[in-house]
């Protein structure tokens, strides 16, 4: 196989004393999706925030298309082709929907591309275009998500970072956005790294998943196995019976 | 863009007040002519500042600070150079943002409050700088004086017509008001919108947000220091006590007051701020405890500013549309 699009290798991350992330090794291959799993504290958000440069690492190193990215700042990152897609989906409420897909394609100039951009974003999520003049303080819960999504692919990136897109919306919303977003993997080649605690709905969408435990790595291999492991069915499918 | 864009209501409504300034010297008298100078010049003070508070959403508790760098850079290069004071402006411009550029850098990605402390203390820092007459060139408690008046095409400029300085101020205004506009437009408007509403959002879409932070600054200090010109060639006279903390608070009321971001809102927040105690003159002594009650019930009862850079709310017609979406 190929040199991995994005390495980590050696992760660490501390919150002031505490270390948060042990030594993560990533490897995530282009066109993939990948998922990180693992319960509330494991690390997950925390290693997405490292890789997307919000959070300064104490240690380890993470290489991008085979380059070294960790003197990278977070906004040139963006430019590299890392875009994320945050916890909390932190859209901006009092700008409209028009003008959150704007700040995505703010490390863009090609003003053509950028258009074809936001017609394919609204033939993923036609919503966002029929509420393209409101603001997105005024969207649902769902919608936002999409916007979310939407406003991380405005900057035409390789990789795409989603942090618990599922959070907090109905399970039809969930399938319906996890729809799209295999969609934008097959279609436009976008390799996906989505962290997510709804790990039933995570492990059937993505090819490879890892799962993290207190801020190490315990097992990583393909969906599939994944899922018909016992010891992953018993702590993050809700046991054998429903599994 | 909505709501961003110069909207045809209020193009009428600035014509309207150009009209109203214009034709001031012949409904007042010099002493509200003189009023009409004082808000000009806290027009251009609150205007600079809200690109900082407004506009990037720092908040900056010592804005005086750069309009006394700016006065004091024309003052000393007219007393001692002999420059005629206004062309001075772009010196001061240079001098009071490159200051700014210098001190904010350490403290820029500071969060709002401990940045509202760290500034604080800045305006201080330069009020008793001026007054230990730094570097021998600001003259102490005394301040500098016998600062030349402007002259424009061979026109001297006096203090017994106070209109003459309206025009100039007003047309400052004007000019910084068009600039502002086209400014909020741009993608250096856009940029500092963003990093307010949500800086690790931005940071994450690929805005520098450093970057503009540092740059937000340095323009509104800038800015700032023409207006300490204008000031400085308008008194002839400047001293420490002009630029005191007080003046920093009195700046960013108005900001607040009259909707940070907003730039009409700002221009109106300026002109009540400084017309309101003017008008209360008959309460005497109480004027000041009227007005700050004004204050207090305008902060309970409308906390986002008179004319609020931007309403969160829902249109009829937007649910309208969302519901026939697919």
């Amino acid at each position: 196989m190929a040199a991995p699009l994005l390495e980590t290798r050696g992760l660490r991350v501390k919150y002031g004393n505490v270390e948060a992330l042990h030594g993560i090794d990533l490897a995530v291959h282009a066109g993939e999706i990948v998922t990180l799993l693992g319960a509330n504290g494991a690390g997950k958000s925390t290693t997405l925030r490292a890789i997307s440069g919000l959070l300064r690492p104490s240690g380890g190193e993470i290489y991008f298309d085979g380059r070294p990215a960790d003197g990278t700042p977070a906004h040139e990152r963006v430019r590299l082709g890392i875009a994320q897609a945050p916890e909390g989906r932190r859209i901006f409420g009092t700008l409209t929907v028009q003008e959150n897909l704007d700040l995505g394609a703010f490390t863009r100039t090609d003003r053509d591309g950028i258009a074809a951009s936001q017609a394919w974003i609204h033939r993923l999520f036609p919503v966002l275009e029929a509420r393209r003049a409101q603001l997105a303080g005024t969207l649902s819960g769902g919608e936002q998500q999409m916007l979310a999504i939407g406003r991380a692919l405005m900057a035409k990136p390789r990789v795409l970072l989603l942090d618990e897109p599922s959070l907090g919306l109905a399970p039809l919303l969930v399938k319906s956005i996890f729809r799209t977003l295999r969609t934008i993997n097959e279609e436009a080649g976008v390799t996906v790294v989505l962290v997510e605690q709804n790990a039933r709905a995570a492990l059937k969408l993505a090819h490879r998943a890892y799962v993290m435990e207190v801020g190490r790595i315990v097992l990583e291999g393909p969906a599939a196995e994944l899922a018909s492991d016992p010891k992953v069915q018993a702590a993050y499918l809700g046991g054998k019976a429903r599994g | 863009m909505p709501n961003r864009t110069m909207t045809r209501g209020l193009g009428i409504a600035y014509a309207i007040a150009a009209a109203a300034v214009a034709a001031a010297p012949l409904a007042l008298n010099a002493y509200w002519i003189d009023v009409l100078n004082s808000v000009g010049l806290y027009v251009l003070l609150a205007l600079s500042l809200n690109l900082i508070l407004g506009d990037a959403g720092l908040f900056n508790m010592g804005h005086a600070a750069f309009y006394a760098v700016g006065a004091y850079t024309s003052a000393i290069l007219n007393t001692r150079l002999e420059i005629p004071i206004l062309w001075t402006l772009p010196a001061s411009a240079l001098v009071a943002a490159l200051f700014a550029a210098l001190v904010a850098r350490p403290v820029v990605h500071l969060r709002g409050d401990y940045l509202l402390v760290v500034t604080i203390g800045l305006g201080e820092i330069v009020r008793i700088a001026l007054v230990n007459d730094v570097f021998g060139l600001t003259g102490g408690a005394n301040g500098l004086f016998g600062i030349s008046r402007p002259t424009i095409f061979g026109h001297r400029l006096t203090s017994r017509k106070p209109q003459e300085f309206l025009y100039l101020i007003w047309a400052f205004v004007a000019v910084t008001v068009f600039l502002f506009h086209r400014l909020e437009q741009s993608r250096f408007g856009r940029a500092l919108n963003y990093l307010r509403e949500d800086p690790i959002a931005a940071e994450g879409s690929g805005v520098n947000t450093a970057r503009y932070r540092l740059l937000a600054f340095a323009l509104g200090a800038a800015w700032a220091g023409m207006t300490g010109t204008l000031y400085a060639a308008k008194m002839t006279i400047i001293s420490p006590e002009s630029f005191g903390s007080w003046e920093s608070v009195v700046i960013f009321l108005m900001v607040i007051l009259g909707g940070a971001g907003s730039i009409p809102g700002v221009m109106l927040g300026a002109a009540l701020v400084v017309i309101l105690p003017e008008l209360f003159r008959g309460f005497a002594s109480a004027r000041l405890l009227v007005f700050g009650l004004v204050m207090m019930v305008m902060m309970v009862f409308r906390p986002q500013g008179l004319l609020p850079y931007r309403l969160l709310r829902f249109k009829e017609s937007d649910l309208r549309r969302a519901e026939d979406a697919p």
